[in-house]
C-alpha cells in the first residue's frame, strides 16, 4: 500500500512539474535568444494567474479555455517590456539588468497586492474534485488537464521555432549575433517578438496554475526562484532541458514533502540545484557556454 | 600606515569627510529617536554594502545570497548569547568564522568547477533559500516561530552585552562602516586590491599575467561574507528578534545590494550615499503616504520600484561617480568596463 502513496505522489508531483516545465520554458527562450535574466518571471506568471482568477471570479470562464487570450495579453505585455524597457539594457552588464529587471518584479507584485489584496484566491471548477482511476492510481482530473495543456503548448512552441521562418530567424539571433545582423535580420524586432513568446508561455502556464494552486502575490518571487532551479537544472537556454528540469523539480518537490514536511519541500529543490551546479554547471542538458 | 592611506587623495575631500564624519557623531545629539533608527538603518545598509562591494565591485563575482552571511551570523551570536549567555563580542568571533567558512565553501566549490556569471549568482540565491529552509526547520533557535533575544534595557547601556538605546548601536553602527570604509580604502591600494580590479575586468587577462585568479576571489568572498556577519550580529541584537522568513529571504539580499548599486558598484562612497538615498526615499515615501491619509498596502513599493527604475535607465554607473565629478573629487576608484 504505501508503495501506491509514492507512485501516485510521484505522479501527481510530474504533472505539476509539466505546467512548471512550461513556466521554466518560457525563462529559457527569454535567456537563450535575448541573453537576460528574466528576473521578474514568477511576477508575470502571477499575473496571468490573477487575470485566470478574475476571469473566472467575474464572467465563468474557465482558465484551461482562458489560456490562450491569456498568454496573448502576456505576450503583449513582454513584447512591450523587451520594446521599451529591456532592449536599451541588452549591452549593459548583468547587474545592471538585474536591477531593472528587480524594479519592474518589484512594481508588478505590489501593482497586484494593491489590486488584488493580499488574501489566497482561488479557481473552482466543476471538475476541481474529479480524479481518473488507473489501476490503483488516483490522479486528479485538474492536473491532467493542466498537465496535457503544458504538454500541447510546449509542442506547438517547438514546432514554431522548428518549422516556421519565424522561428528559424529567432534561432539564427541566438547562435550568431552578427551573423543575424548580417543576413539582414531585424534582431530589435525578433528579440521584442522571443520576449513576447518567452511571456506568452508563462501565461498559458499561469493559466494552467490557477487552476492547481490558490494565488497570492507573493507567489512571484517564489516562481521567478523556482523558474530559476528549472532552467538552471535544466540547462540554461535548452528548451528540452526546462522541460526535463520541470519534471524532475515536480517529482522532486513532491517526494521531499510526503518524505518530510511540506513545508520544506522546496529545499530538496534548492539542494538539487546545487547538485547539478556543481557537478555539470551548464545543467542536465545544456551546453558548455563558451 | 597614515601616509599610506592618505597619499593621493585630494584635500577636499579629506575635509570633506572629515566634516561628514563630525556631522555623524554629532547628530544622536540633535535629533530625536526616531532619526537615530532611520540612521541606524541607513548605517547598516551602508555598511553591508561596503561588504557586498569587495566581492561585487572589486573582484566582480555577482552574489545574490548575502542574506546568508547576515544570517548566520545573528543566529549564530545570538544562539550563544541566548542559550549560553556568551558575550556577543565572543560570539562574534563564532559568526566571523560560521560565515567566513561558508562564504569560502560556497566560492571553492563554484570557483573550483567553472562556475561563473549568471550560475554564480544563481547558486548564491540557492544557498540562501537553502538556509532559510533550513533555518525554518531547526528548532533550537526557535524554527519558523522565531528566535528572541531578552528585550533591551534602554535606561542602562551594557557594551559587553550589546543590551542598551539606540544610540550605542548608532555608534556602534558609525564605528563599523568607518573601519569598513578605511579598510575598504586600503584594499584598493594594495596588492590584492588591483589583482581584484584585473580579474573583475578580464579574468583571463588577469590569469594571464600571472595572478592566482582562485586565490584572490576566495579570499575576496571570505573577507566579504566574514565582514557581513558582523554586520548581522549588530542586527540581531539591535533589532532582538530574528525569523528565517525575514534574515534570510532572497529580498533581503536584494535589498541589500540595491545602496551599492545604485550609489556606484566599485566606489567607496556608492554603498553609503546609495544606502542613504534608499533609506532617506522609502521613509519619505512613508511620510508622504500617512501625510494624505494613503494606507494601501503595497502602494509604497510601487513608487521605490519606478524610482529605482529611473536611477538604472538614466544613471547607469550609479549615483556617486557623476556626483564625484561635480564635487570636483577626481577620479572615482572605477569604471566599469563596457560589456
Amino acid at each position: 500500500m504505501p508503495a501506491d502513496i509514492y507512485l501516485n505522489v510521484a505522479v501527481s508531483g510530474l504533472l505539476t512539474g509539466l505546467v512548471y516545465g512550461l513556466m521554466a520554458l518560457g525563462l529559457s527562450v527569454i535567456f537563450g535568444v535575448v541573453r537576460v535574466v528574466n528576473f521578474a518571471h514568477g511576477e508575470m506568471m502571477t499575473i496571468a494567474m490573477y487575470l485566470a482568477v478574475a476571469l473566472f471570479a467575474n464572467y465563468k470562464l474557465d482558465p484551461l479555455v482562458m489560456m490562450v487570450p491569456i498568454a496573448v495579453v502576456l505576450f503583449v505585455l513582454g513584447y512591450l517590456m523587451q520594446r521599451g524597457l529591456i532592449s536599451p539594457f541588452i549591452n549593459r552588464p548583468e547587474h545592471s539588468q538585474f536591477m531593472l529587471l528587480v524594479a519592474i518584479a518589484l512594481i508588478m507584485v505590489n501593482g497586484l497586492l494593491i489590486v488584488f489584496g493580499p488574501d489566497a484566491q482561488s479557481v473552482q471548477t466543476s471538475y476541481s474534485y474529479d480524479s481518473f482511476m488507473v489501476g490503483r492510481l488516483i490522479v486528479d482530473a485538474t492536473k491532467v488537464y493542466a498537465g496535457a495543456a503544458a504538454v500541447a503548448v510546449a509542442a506547438a512552441l517547438f514546432a514554431f521555432f522548428r518549422f516556421t521562418l519565424i522561428g528559424k530567424a529567432i534561432r539564427a539571433c541566438a547562435d550568431n549575433y552578427a551573423g543575424a545582423l548580417v543576413v539582414g535580420l531585424n534582431v530589435k524586432s525578433l528579440y521584442a517578438l522571443t520576449f513576447g513568446i518567452g511571456a506568452a508561455c508563462v501565461g498559458a502556464a499561469g493559466a494552467m496554475m490557477a487552476v492547481l494552486v490558490d494565488v497570492t502575490p507573493p507567489l512571484g518571487p517564489a516562481y521567478t526562484l523556482l523558474a530559476f532551479v528549472i532552467v538552471i537544472t535544466g540547462g540554461l537556454g535548452s528548451m528540452p532541458g526546462a522541460l526535463l528540469g520541470g519534471l524532475l523539480i515536480g517529482i522532486t518537490e513532491a517526494l521531499g514533502g510526503l518524505f518530510f514536511t511540506p513545508s520544506a519541500k522546496s529545499m530538496f529543490a534548492f539542494g538539487l540545484l546545487v547538485l547539478v551546479l556543481l557537478f555539470r554547471p551548464q545543467g542536465i542538458l545544456g551546453k558548455r557556454p563558451s | 600606515m597614515s601616509e599610506l592611506l592618505l597619499s593621493g587623495v585630494p584635500r577636499r575631500a579629506l575635509v570633506l569627510l572629515a566634516a561628514l564624519l563630525a556631522a555623524l557623531v554629532a547628530f544622536p545629539l540633535l535629533v530625536n529617536d526616531y532619526f537615530i533608527t532611520v540612521l541606524i538603518l541607513i548605517l547598516y545598509f551602508a555598511y553591508v554594502g561596503q561588504a557586498w562591494n569587495i566581492m561585487m565591485g572589486f573582484a566582480g563575482q555577482l552574489s545574490l545570497g548575502h542574506a546568508l552571511y547576515v544570517g548566520l551570523g545573528a543566529y549564530a551570536a545570538a544562539a550563544l548569547y541566548v542559550h549560553f549567555g556568551i558575550s556577543p563580542w565572543i560570539g562574534l568571533g563564532a559568526s566571523i568564522v560560521i560565515s567566513a567558512a561558508a562564504g569560502a565553501a560556497i566560492g571553492f566549490l563554484a570557483f573550483r568547477f567553472g562556475v561563473a556569471g549568471v550560475y554564480f549568482a544563481i547558486l548564491t540565491i540557492a544557498f540562501g533559500e537553502f538556509a532559510r529552509i533550513g533555518f525554518d526547520h531547526w528548532h533550537w533557535v526557535g524554527g519558523s516561530a522565531g528566535f528572541f533575544l531578552p528585550v533591551a534595557n534602554y535606561t542602562r547601556n551594557d557594551l559587553l552585552y550589546l543590551r542598551g538605546s539606540p544610540t550605542m548601536f548608532y555608534y556602534l553602527f558609525l564605528g563599523i562602516t568607518v573601519a569598513a570604509f578605511v579598510l575598504c580604502h586600503a584594499l584598493l591600494r594594495s596588492r590584492a586590491g588591483y589583482y581584484w580590479l584585473a580579474i573583475r575586468e578580464s579574468p583571463e587577462a588577469a590569469q594571464a599575467l600571472g595572478i592566482d585568479i582562485f586565490r584572490y576571489k576566495m579570499y575576496a568572498v571570505t573577507l566579504s561574507a566574514a565582514m557581513t556577519s558582523l554586520g548581522g550580529v549588530l542586527f540581531a541584537f539591535y533589532y532582538n528578534n530574528l525569523f528565517p522568513e525575514q534574515v534570510f529571504h532572497i529580498s533581503r539580499s536584494i535589498e541589500l545590494i540595491l545602496g551599492p548599486i545604485i550609489g556606484g558598484i566599485g566606489t567607496l562612497f556608492g554603498p553609503i550615499i546609495g544606502a542613504f538615498l534608499l533609506t532617506a526615499l522609502a521613509e519619505s515615501l512613508h511620510e508622504v503616504m500617512a501625510a494624505f491619509g494613503i494606507d494601501v498596502p503595497g502602494i509604497k513599493q510601487v513608487f521605490y520600484g519606478f524610482c529605482l527604475l529611473l536611477v538604472v535607465m538614466f544613471l547607469p554607473d550609479g549615483v556617486w561617480p557623476p556626483l564625484a565629478r561635480r564635487l570636483g573629487l577626481g577620479r572615482a576608484p572605477s569604471k566599469r568596463s563596457e560589456g
